[in-house]
């Protein structure tokens, strides 16, 4: 790979053209993703939900991971930009018959697509299928391995934003498996640009990235340490096959030291909000009196990441239109 | 080129549109439309119509951002702010506002937006400038002035306070 991703990500005067990392991206620009964001949740409280901004392009969900929301709401959104969308589950398709990655691009490309959302497990997949496609194809990454998933990132910055007015100042804490989480690497960085007063992350050693200081968060080892005085609580899934691996004594064990309770969420301020997401796994992340409180955000989440979606295909896709002189109109 | 009389005074033109538009709903036995402004212009002109006509309703606002036709050359406006419409327009009388009307592109989009926001009873079109040049078949229902342009002219409207006109 010759360029870094988020050189990779931009136009020569600064726009979105792929959206692959949050990391790099300017406080301006990932302003600009939330205040797009802002304005495609007004046109999805419509009756007809759909804006006519991508209409005749072809957006391609690229997925050789298993998922379903993140999946399904891309499909959304690309639909509620009245463009067609394929989706193509790779995992069960082509390249189990052998075809290589660059064969399977080089076919979608043929079928003239102009997006593809990507995710992949391998660190690194959509910032390589960005430099191979052809231009004027606009990559998202839908999560790479354990690298990045920014657009899950933005829908958390954009909850917060929405929910607590802005995310300068504020004390989130992430709470879980940092060391596999491409969730986490993502939020950090984002909520570091963004201006939070202060990131934590909290969980046992074995699942706490070495270098987690150098990326600008601050570990803790006890909830009881850690949730003190946050604003922003955003829970992390476990994922169960890293007990596999004698990274986790037992769900049970987990639970007892990291799981939100009642108990454990007084320990924030008053009014600090829940993030998670998603999948949750009740009881052993998160106890269901606070999945379903009043503090928790959790389905909020899930609509803003609609519009977050809407916004950066919007502004990738008009990343790759040619510059020309932008003419008045009226 | 200088700008006519009618245009130095913005304020007196809005004036003069507001008592045309009030004569014309009155023609036409429409008692409670519905003032929306294209931004930004049209905003600022829809805001001293609604005045004017002491209507209680605030105006409607549209950002046609999602709706341009020229997204795929010139891609998506970097400040879009949305639109901020009541819950339903279904039915309803709308005065569309805009401040310069020039190729009928813009309103094409509003009305496309409008939409699908629901099924309108009637649009009127009232804008402050018409500088001609049309490239669709839209015609503004009242204009506070006209003005012909040389080739690569262009007018813009400062506002809010005070609203002027300058050539460009």
């Amino acid at each position: 790979m010759n360029l870094p991703p988020h050189q990779v990500q931009l136009t020569e005067d600064g726009r979105l053209k792929h959206f692959l990392t949050t990391e790099g991206l300017s406080k301006a620009l990932l302003t600009e993703i939330l205040d797009t964001a802002d304005s495609f949740i007004s046109t999805q409280e419509r009756a007809v939900k759909k804006v006519p901004l991508l209409r005749g392009k072809t957006v391609v969900n690229l997925f050789f991971e298993n998922s379903t929301r993140t999946r399904s709401t891309f499909e959304l959104a690309a639909k509620r930009l009245s463009a067609d969308i394929l989706n193509l589950d790779i995992s069960k398709s082509a390249t189990s018959k052998g075809e290589t990655l660059m064969d399977t691009l080089w076919n979608l490309e043929a079928m003239y697509s102009d997006m593809f959302v990507v995710r992949h497990a391998d660190s690194g997949a959509a910032h390589f299928i960005a430099e191979h496609v052809t231009p004027n194809v606009a990559i998202i990454n839908a999560g790479d391995g354990r690298h990045a998933h920014p657009t899950q990132a933005m829908l958390d910055m954009l909850t917060i934003r929405r929910h607590k007015d802005s995310i300068e100042g504020k004390v989130v804490a992430i709470v879980g498996d940092i060391l596999h989480s491409r969730v986490a690497r993502s939020q950090i960085h984002a909520l570091r640009t963004l201006g939070a007063a202060e990131v934590r992350v909290i969980g046992p050693g074995t699942l706490l990235p070495n270098d987690i200081e150098a990326l600008g968060a601050k570990p803790f080892y006890r909830m009881e340490d850690g949730l003190k005085d946050c604003d922003v609580v955003i829970m992390l899934r476990l994922q169960k096959e890293r007990m596999q691996n004698a990274l986790l004594p037992s769900e049970g064990e987990f639970f007892k030291l990291y799981g939100l309770t009642e108990q454990k969420l007084a320990l924030a301020k008053p009014d600090a909000i829940v993030m998670h997401p998603g999948p949750i796994n009740r009881g052993v992340e998160i106890e269901s009196a606070v999945a379903d409180g009043h503090q928790s955000v959790i389905l909020n989440q899930v609509s803003y990441g609609i519009a977050v979606r809407m916004a950066v295909m919007a502004m990738a896709m008009s990343g790759q239109q040619q510059p020309t002189a932008l003419s008045e109109e009226a | 080129m200088s700008l006519p009389a009618a245009l130095q005074d913005c304020e007196h033109t809005c004036q003069e549109l507001g008592n045309r538009l009030k004569a014309l709903l009155d023609e036409q036995h429409i008692h409670n439309p519905l003032i929306i402004g294209i931004r930004t212009g049209g905003v600022w002109v829809a805001e001293r119509l609604q005045q004017q006509l002491q209507l209680d309703e605030a105006i409607g606002v549209l950002d046609i951002s999602f709706y341009r036709d020229d997204f795929t050359r010139h891609g998506l406006h970097p400040q879009v702010k949305g639109s901020q419409l009541p819950d339903s327009i279904e039915d309803r009388h709308i005065i569309l506002v805009d401040d310069v009307v020039m190729s009928g592109r813009t309103i094409r989009a509003a009305m496309n937006e409008l939409f699908d926001y629901g099924r309108p009873a009637s649009i009127k079109l009232v804008c402050l400038l018409d500088i001609g040049r049309r490239e669709l078949p839209i015609q503004p229902d009242l204009c506070g002035a006209e003005l012909e342009l040389s080739d690569g002219q262009l007018v813009k409207l400062s506002g809010p306070q005070p609203l002027t006109l300058s050539l460009a």
